[in-house]
């Protein structure tokens, strides 16, 4: 019985030397052939029958899975030196050594093949670049508002809420419904109006604004798009009474782009 | 007639994709230019490749890992990242252009070929104490950084040294070793380069 048990203990301690080995050669980069498999495998071979614990079990396979990976090593090893690539690296360092800097820059310039690329900037990124520039404002400026600010812990009135825009004054549907009182006023007996023409405002931010309830009203509809096709011009109809288009045709979505270009095209076009 | 038209149209927008640099690094990736030149830009891409050997240039392509063995895949071709290089190789009096000297070219084949020949990967302080047998003691950090700095080399926090996207793009590797095997010293001094190039 104490002679099985002193077995067991030799067995342990040989394959933790062997986990030992491997997890070496794995993390110090050795060389993987330092480790021969075949003595490994029959030395886990001659131990396994002893083993019936669960830890005991758990060794024997730690030592499987660490000896798999040297051999992994091994494998990789070998993929590399049958590659055209590999050289003995001593061999590659000796012929450095040896070669003037001449001959190693001549011999790299065979084999170099630079890319080519233009690095320029365009009219329009310059452009893009100078309005950037012009509405930047002074660095010290900039510091100044992005400095952490104290403030003492107080009450807000709903009207302070409004003015500082965090609360709406009126709900949306109030101000869509608002909105298209306007279009009505403004398309008069004509029946529509120039997309532009209404929505265009004397500021960009506030035409952007406009452009949106307008895309609500469309939507919810309160109001058409006319597209004319052959002058390029598009109008907006306000509906008497909001008409649902839902299941009763094909609704089809038209991106209308309100780019800062666009609206000083049409504020030069009122102008003149 | 009209085909013609589209592939002219295609060349051109494939030189603008290609020649100017878009990203941080140069090159543009398959799939960017499958969204800008649609889903044939592999045949643009040739047609342009046979428009640039007249001007010795050539588009390059560098796979994600290994390069196939056969014709690439739709997903490979995607995946990869295409280039314009030089398809000759250059003169010594041209480099001097580019900003490179003679000491830089020397130390950069000296690195690359290294660092090849360890599997691709070395500590960059065997590569250094090989660069310090030509190059004067203070130089060999100030070209190490540079070699970093333009992509032929990386570094990572073991201070070991790997090829980088530079060299796997405009370095032939498999050339490059077998000519430094090949090649025989005239052991000869150094002569100056200057002098060679002004002639």
């Amino acid at each position: 019985m104490s002679s099985k048990r002193q077995r067991k203990k030799i067995g342990g301690e040989h394959l933790q030397r062997i986990i030992d080995l491997c997890t070496s050669i794995e993390e110090k980069g050795l060389d993987p052939f330092l480790v021969d498999v075949e003595d490994i495998l029959e030395v886990v071979r001659e131990y396994f029958p002893e083993w019936e614990l669960p830890e005991e079990l758990s060794l024997d396979a730690e030592t499987i899975h660490r000896l798999a990976s040297v051999i992994k090593l091994q494998s990789d090893w070998l993929k590399h030196r049958s590659t055209s690539l590999y050289t003995d690296p001593f061999l590659i360092e000796e012929k450095i050594r040896k070669l003037t800097k001449v001959e190693l820059a001549n011999l790299f310039l065979e084999v170099w093949h630079p890319i080519v690329e233009f690095e320029q900037i365009s009219p329009h990124s310059l452009t893009e670049a100078i309005k950037y520039w012009q509405g930047l404002l002074p660095i010290d400026e900039r510091w100044l508002q992005t400095g952490p600010q104290k403030r003492e812990a107080g009450t807000v009135t709903r009207e302070e809420l409004i003015k500082q825009k965090i609360l709406a004054e009126n709900t949306f549907s109030e101000d869509l419904e608002a909105f298209w009182d306007e279009l009505k006023e403004k398309v008069g007996a004509n029946e529509k109006i120039l997309y532009w023409d209404f929505v265009g405002a004397n500021s960009y931010n506030e035409t952007i604004q406009r452009a949106y309830l307008t895309s609500f009203l469309i939507t919810y509809g309160y109001a058409t798009l006319e597209i004319d096709r052959l002058e390029e011009e598009m109008f907006i109809k306000p509906y008497e009474k909001p008409v649902s288009m839902l299941g009763k045709k094909q609704v089809v979505s038209i991106p209308v782009s309100i780019s800062n270009e666009e609206w000083m095209k049409w504020k030069r076009g009122l102008q003149n | 007639m009209k085909k013609k038209a589209y592939y002219t149209r295609k060349l051109k927008r494939a030189t603008h994709l290609l020649f100017y640099r878009r990203h941080q690094k140069p090159g543009v990736k398959g799939w960017e230019l499958k969204r800008g030149l649609g889903v044939d830009y592999p045949k643009v891409l040739k047609i342009l490749d046979s428009y640039l050997e007249k001007l010795d240039l050539e588009v390059k392509t560098v796979f994600e890992g290994e390069k196939p063995a056969e014709k690439p895949s739709r997903e490979q071709l995607d995946k990869a990242r295409f280039y314009i290089t030089l398809r000759g190789s250059l003169a010594p009096k041209e480099t001097k252009m580019m900003g490179w000297r003679i000491d830089d070219i020397a130390g950069l084949a000296t690195a690359i070929s290294y660092v090849t020949s360890k599997k691709g990967k070395a500590p960059r302080e065997e590569v250094e104490d090989l660069l310090r047998n030509k190059l004067p003691g203070w130089r060999v950090d100030i070209n190490m950084n540079r070699y970093i700095r333009s992509g032929y080399l990386a570094e990572d926090g073991n201070k070991q040294l790997y090829l980088d996207w530079r060299t796997r793009a405009e370095i032939d590797q498999k050339t490059l070793v077998e000519l430094l095997l090949s090649t025989n010293s005239l052991e000869k001094e150094d002569y100056d380069y200057e002098e060679e190039i002004s002639d």
